[in-house]
């Protein structure tokens, strides 16, 4: 499993830009909306941990088709399926590096970002926590929809049909859980929320996908 | 006898054509009968006229969440039993509940404006409503994307069994997220002002009409859908000989 | 006729877009059955 961790990073990182890429969408989002909506604080402020969640979601919904894609063309994904190490393992490790290649860059440079948006010092610590506890799910939701969609020629257009309905809980707690932290109020419920989806989805959807993996590898 | 027999697509073309005529007809007679007696019904002292549209607004509602419970059970018994025409059945029943939850969101637009004074508000159940929307379009979507058809029927399956987990939390999540405009369950037994029967018989008449309707739509669609597939294997036969 | 009062328009309007939406479902049911039908029967009395 950690050959297989390292062979994916290595390849992220080998390709170019599997790292930077990401944040580079990000970056150019939170530049563009205040170009939509006005450069007024009073304008970015309330709008700041919507947009910033948004970013992290489609910045993570950008890469997700290179998660079995590539395996799946070259013939990889067949020799993982025959391998002794079960499929699910196999998913789990695919989605954990693709949080570390965009989840995590996303998750460092959001202050960043924040400051960008002009959201207030005591949003900062809500926003690391709640896009740290979000984004794994956010990888292995889309996991799941790339198992799904592996077999297919345009399967990018159908890939964020299907995945982005299942970010609707995780995006609500997380940008709840910001705005209330820029409020000063107690994050404690949506954050046991945040945690809770992200746990259920560790270790439920890895079985899901493996088995949408076995029908499209049959 | 046991329910198992209908999963023989032959058994269940042969008893589906006998009973069709008896639900279309039970559909239309109900439907027509419950919508034009709902028509007829005085105007409500507060909402005027539009209480008249409940008895397409409450049916559509509840048939647009019922039909996404038979797909998943129909997916489950796919899943687990492997017969065909459960799948097929799951198939048919989408663009039905896809229909019915445009129905309910559309007459919920129209009631909401005169009533509320807007179209739309990021309401809990309208919020959930759009997003029951958007599953029942992704998995319409999927199905329609995987030309082998026991891989779509695997696939779709597995995405109604993943996609009720989420629509479902994603319910209780617009709950949490704001709180609504929307009355609550009009019908409900605990509730303590209920509705008055002036207008209760009619809706369930129409309840019962567009269950019906249901019915009758799902079983001719999903013979559609077998003789689609019998089509597939002939010309596929066919091609070999 | 009965008397709708001033929500005439909402009240039509329901009705309206919610019976085409249902015509439309029940037409593109019954054309896409009767298409299977005959392409089935040519098969079958080809074959």
């Amino acid at each position: 499993m950690i050959a297989l961790l390292r062979r994916d990073l290595t390849l992220a990182v080998r390709a170019g830009g599997g790292f930077g890429l990401g944040v580079a969408f990000f970056l150019i989002l939170c530049a563009l909306v205040p170009f939509g909506v006005g450069p007024d604080t009073t304008a970015l402020q309330p709008i700041a941990p919507g947009i910033l969640w948004l970013g992290a979601l489609l910045a993570c919904l950008l890469s997700l088709d290179r998660i079995f894609a590539l395996d799946h063309e070259d013939g990889s994904l067949d020799l993982l399926a025959t391998s002794p190490l079960p499929l699910e393992g196999a998913v789990a490790v695919k989605a954990l590096a693709h949080w570390i290649t965009t989840g995590l860059p996303l998750i460092l440079a959001a202050p960043l970002f924040g400051i960008l948006l002009h959201l207030p010092g005591q949003a900062i610590p809500p926003l690391l926590v709640s896009l740290l506890l979000g984004t794994p799910a956010l990888s292995m939701l889309g996991a799941f929809g790339a198992a799904i969609t592996v077999g297919l020629r345009r399967g990018g257009l159908l890939l964020s049909l299907l995945v982005l309905p299942l970010y609707i809980p995780t995006l609500i707690f997380g940008t709840e859980m910001i705005r209330r932290g820029q409020e000063g109020g107690a994050t404690a419920t949506p954050l046991l929320f945040l945690a809770g989806i992200t746990a259920g989805t560790l270790a439920v959807i890895p079985f899901a996908a493996a088995a949408a993996l076995r029908v499209n590898l049959r | 006898m046991s329910i198992w027999e209908y999963a023989n697509p032959v058994k269940f073309m042969r008893t589906s054509g006998a009973i069709l005529p008896w639900v279309v007809a039970g559909a239309a007679v109900c439907t027509v009968t419950g919508l034009v007696w709902g028509f007829l019904t005085p105007d409500d002292f507060r909402q005027g006229s539009t209480v008249k549209i409940v008895f397409l607004h409450v049916p559509a509602a509840m048939m647009a969440i019922n039909i996404w419970v038979m797909m998943l059970v129909a997916s489950l018994i796919w899943l687990i039993r492997r017969h065909h025409v459960s799948a097929l059945a799951a198939k048919a029943a989408a663009p039905i509940g896809a229909v019915m939850t445009l129905i309910g969101l559309i007459t919920g637009a129209v009631w909401g404006q005169p009533m509320w004074g807007t179209w739309w508000e990021w309401d809990p159940r309208l919020t959930s409503f759009l997003i029951l929307f958007l599953f029942y379009i992704g998995y319409i979507a999927l199905w329609s994307a995987i030309e082998d058809p026991d891989s779509a029927a695997d696939l779709t399956a597995v995405l109604c069994l993943v996609g009720s987990v989420f629509a479902l939390l994603s319910r209780y999540a617009v709950f949490f997220w704001n709180q609504g405009l929307h009355q609550g369950a009009s019908l409900s037994v605990q509730s303590g002002e209920r509705m008055s029967a002036v207008y209760r018989y009619p809706l369930y008449l129409t309840m019962l009409g567009f269950g019906l309707l249901f019915l009758s739509l799902l079983l001719i669609r999903t013979r559609t859908e077998i003789r689609r597939r019998r089509l597939a294997a002939l010309q596929a036969r066919e091609m070999r000989a | 006729m009965i008397e709708l009062g001033k929500y005439a328009g909402a009240v039509i309007g329901a009705y309206g877009l919610s019976l085409a939406l249902l015509g439309g479902l029940i037409w593109q049911t019954l054309a896409a059955n009767a298409r299977a039908r005959h392409a089935l029967e040519r098969q079958e009395s080809r074959g």
